[in-house]
């Protein structure tokens, strides 16, 4: 049983790093957001390799089935990426908002002078 | 001479819209007014060029904060000296702008219209009026000072306050939070009494039930100012 969940999560962590590791190399996935998604997967390739480290925390933990504390750690790197995604979306929403506002307050300008121009060749100046 | 401009944020107004245009007009010609338009899918862009008032267009939705602030940051560009903000859909009553420009004359940088200073006849759902009054001691506690209409989106700035607010203007609940941020970042607010109108048409943007709703969000919006960091007025000038 132990075993079978250990091959598992080496095959799926592997699956993450690879899959990662793509995505950057194909310029799909920016570095500065790759960065912690990269350490979620190197993280949790050591603890589903190295079964002795997770035994220690786990017993660190208080935790006596290892695979649980994986679990735990899943979570945790899960919850530094949800994190992460909320820092990106807020930075993302204010520049967009600066942005429209910006458009907003060009177009007016524009507009302005696109009048200015049109009354000028009206009274023959230009 | 001080330069004043009127900000308007619309969305989805262009029946009550030319209304409110027309009145102002009529209460001062010269008066300097802009429209933000705050992505609205209806008429509102063009009826309001039609009447000859500048027009800040957004490309998409905003909400209302972001639609002020459009409207501030033009303002602040521009050079005025005081941004009146008045609703779209009529319930302010254009004359009473005299009132809130009077607010000015003992150094405050904020006046606040507030319904419910002198007894108007503005009526509102129980719910929505308990949420409010709960808001207001909120707001009075934090800030030291008496505000009762925290919702007013009738309300005048000075040249301070345009640039302050230019910068730094809360997205979600902007007329609770603003009153906030700029008391505590060291701004002075002053309310006058002023009398509202019953909206003309459509809805408003916080229904009977959703009273609730909003108050916590916005209660809780508070809270989070409390701890928030604030520049001080002195950075501006």
């Amino acid at each position: 049983m132990n075993d079978r969940i250990q091959l598992i999560a080496i095959l799926v962590s592997l699956i993450i790093a690879g899959t990662i590791f793509q995505l950057i190399r194909k310029k799909k996935l920016l570095e500065q957001y790759s960065l912690l998604w990269f350490f979620s997967a190197i993280v949790l390739l050591i603890f589903s390799v190295w079964r002795d480290l997770l035994d220690r925390m786990a017993g660190a933990m208080g935790i006596y089935y290892a695979p649980s504390a994986l679990l735990v750690i899943v979570i945790f790197c899960g919850f530094l990426l949800f994190l992460n995604f909320s820092l990106v979306i807020s930075k993302l929403t204010n520049q967009s908002k600066d942005l429209a506002q910006e458009i907003a307050l060009l177009q007016n300008k524009l507009e302005k002078l696109e009048n200015q121009s049109f009354q000028a060749k009206d009274d023959g100046t230009i | 001479m001080t330069h004043k401009i009127v900000i308007i944020p619309a969305f989805n107004e262009e029946k009550n819209l030319p209304n409110v245009l027309l009145e102002l007009k009529k209460y001062d010609p010269s008066l300097h007014i802009v429209v933000v338009d705050d992505g609205s899918s209806d008429r509102t862009a063009h009826v309001a060029r039609k009447l000859q008032v500048n027009v800040l267009e957004l490309p998409f939705n905003l909400g209302i904060g972001g639609a002020v602030q459009t409207g501030l940051k033009y303002a602040h560009k521009n050079g005025f000296d005081v941004a009146i903000q008045v609703d779209a859909d009529g319930q302010h009553i254009p004359s009473e702008i005299d009132k809130l420009l009077e607010g000015f004359r003992d150094g405050s940088d904020v006046v606040i219209g507030s319904r419910f200073i002198e007894d108007s006849e503005y009526r509102s759902s129980m719910m929505r009026n308990i949420g409010i009054k709960i808001i207001a001691l909120v707001n009075s506690l934090i800030l030291g000072k008496k505000i009762t209409d925290n919702t007013s989106g009738f309300r005048a700035f000075n040249r301070r306050a345009i640039s302050f607010l230019s910068k730094n203007y809360p997205i979600d609940y902007p007329e609770p939070e603003t009153i906030i941020i700029l008391g505590r970042s060291g701004f002075q607010l002053k309310e006058v009494p002023v009398k509202m109108r019953q909206r003309m048409s459509g809805e408003s943007s916080i229904g009977a039930i959703a009273s609730i709703y909003f108050m916590i969000k916005v209660l809780l919006a508070i809270f989070i100012d409390i701890f928030k960091q604030y520049e001080e007025v002195s950075n501006y000038e």
